[in-house]
């Protein structure tokens, strides 16, 4: 596929690694934050093809991973109501909440539909009148002005049993979260390429000054990142801090001026509560008040109870950067995609189920699992 | 969940009030609309997200990288052993795998 197959390229990666490897001079740590970006990394073995003073962490940037779990268990109330149909993302179904999850909702009777788009969503509304149709909008800027688009539809068509779940998530203040802790050891972030699609990078220039931190928006294929990383290398050993765009082919600096304008008059932003990570200030979006006949949390009288995570699971530094799937002592034991105890596990983004599908725990242990050859499968192999 | 991928506008129609394409992605082919991209053409690539396309492919800027890049992989090629396996990873991955989020 054109603008795919080319970043694909074998012999440019290896010219790219070997560029890498003869600029760096020092240890760097650094961070993508789309989880998109994890599974690419891992799924062409970037990470190993990298000189060894660069590490690379894995940022939050999975939104089924840290969709609250509060949310997550508000959504499976509604699931549960009889008068109710629930349409999700299919990621989100298998996340656990806090005693059940959406999959097994449905098991039980639950009407729980999965879609592609949000449109879809409006479908399933228009067609089945009697019942009240929820539309669980998880995501970040890059999904945001297509939910705000399915609000604004059913508002102008006077749909009145269309309401929308948000849990919408922001990228700019959990970076700004992460570089302002005293345990931080990032020193350049490959920024979201979709979600500066949609919002370009201003804000990411005005991090990159405010913390002297490189900043290079990035692509999603193996050239992209290896190119991204050259770059992140490149100001690191300059002693520059910029924020630069490798995703030129799709990012431009004022983003995408027509999606920022709808978003504004659909949502407006507030504080929220990330999951393994805790609340952020300003860092959701959820929806204007002239939306509410359309915002779930305000039809349904929602339960807000207090939850905990499984005292085993240790996502919430997984997705902070600090500590990788790996240092984890349930990971691949009682900790797997047929039966995760944490989001990142769930997720094919989530950096757990990264590390996991791709074998990063058979590297010098024969407990784990299966032959070196399997480790080969559906990696780029660049080596 | 941010994943985008870029298809090629066959034909775009307008239906109440939006402008909807007919994408063409690899061997497959999926609605997507327009509404963000108002500047976007038949024969244009956009990357579409959830059924939205969000931009327009740049082909200048990403003709001008790829031979940037090409250009120091050619540099590089005297230095480095040829890979052992198939030139391109483009079968790595389904189309369709990505298509979803």
């Amino acid at each position: 596929m054109r603008y795919i197959d080319e970043y694909r390229d074998a012999r440019l990666a290896h010219a790219l690694a070997a560029e890498i490897t003869r600029r760096v001079t020092r240890p760097c740590v650094l961070m993508e934050i789309c989880g998109g970006q994890t599974h690419t990394l891992m799924r062409y073995g970037i990470d190993e093809l990298l000189p060894s003073p660069i590490e690379l962490v894995h940022g939050p940037g999975c939104p089924v991973c840290v969709t609250a779990l509060e949310t997550v268990d508000k959504a499976i109330q509604l699931a549960s109501r009889p008068d109710v149909t629930l349409v999700s993302y299919g990621d989100m179904l298998r996340v656990p909440g806090s005693r059940s999850d959406l999959f097994r909702v449905k098991a039980g009777g639950g009407d729980v539909r999965v879609v592609y788009s949000p449109v879809e969503a409006l479908k399933v509304a228009r067609a089945r009148p009697e019942r009240q149709v929820v539309f669980f909008a998880v995501g970040f800027e890059t999904t945001a002005p297509a939910n705000a688009m399915a609000v604004w539809q059913a508002r102008r068509e006077g749909l009145k049993n269309f309401s929308m779940l948000v849990s919408h998530v922001l990228v700019p203040p959990a970076i700004r979260l992460l570089l302002s802790s005293p345990t931080n050891r990032v020193q350049g972030f490959i920024a979201p390429g979709h979600v500066c699609t949609v919002m370009g990078y201003r804000e990411y220039e005005v991090l990159s000054r405010d913390f002297r931190v490189p900043i290079v928006v990035g692509g999603f294929e193996p050239l992209d990142l290896l190119e991204a990383i050259s770059m992140l290398v490149a100001q690191l050993e300059a002693g520059r801090a910029e924020a630069e765009n490798q995703y030129v082919r799709s990012v431009c600096y004022e983003g995408n001026l027509p999606a920022q304008r709808l978003m504004g008059q659909v949502f407006e932003v507030c504080d929220r509560k990330w999951r393994g990570v805790g609340l952020i200030p300003q860092s959701g979006f959820r929806l204007k008040p002239e939306f509410a006949a359309h915002d779930a949390e305000k039809v349904f009288d929602l339960a807000d109870a207090e939850v905990d995570e499984p005292p085993e699971c240790i996502s919430a530094q997984v997705l902070q950067g600090l500590k990788k799937p790996v240092d984890c002592p349930a990971f691949a034991r009682t900790c797997t995609p047929e039966n995760p105890l944490g989001a990142p596990m769930v997720s094919s983004e989530g950096a757990c189920a990264a590390y996991y599908q791709y074998r990063r725990h058979v590297t010098g242990k024969s407990d784990v699992r299966s032959p070196k050859s399997e480790v080969k499968d559906g990696r780029l192999d660049v080596r | 969940m941010c994943l985008a991928v870029p298809g090629k506008i066959l034909e775009v129609e307008e239906r109440e009030g939006s402008r909807i394409a007919r994408v063409q992605f690899g061997g497959i082919t999926r609605p997507a609309y327009l509404d963000f991209v108002p500047e976007a053409a038949v024969g244009d690539f956009v990357m579409v997200h959830v059924g939205f396309a969000i931009s327009r492919v740049n082909a200048e800027e990403a003709a001008r990288t790829y031979e940037l890049l090409e250009e120091m992989g050619l540099l590089e090629e005297s230095e480095i052993p040829s890979p052992e396996s198939d030139e391109s990873m483009s079968d790595v991955r389904s189309p369709k795998s990505g298509a979803k989020t």
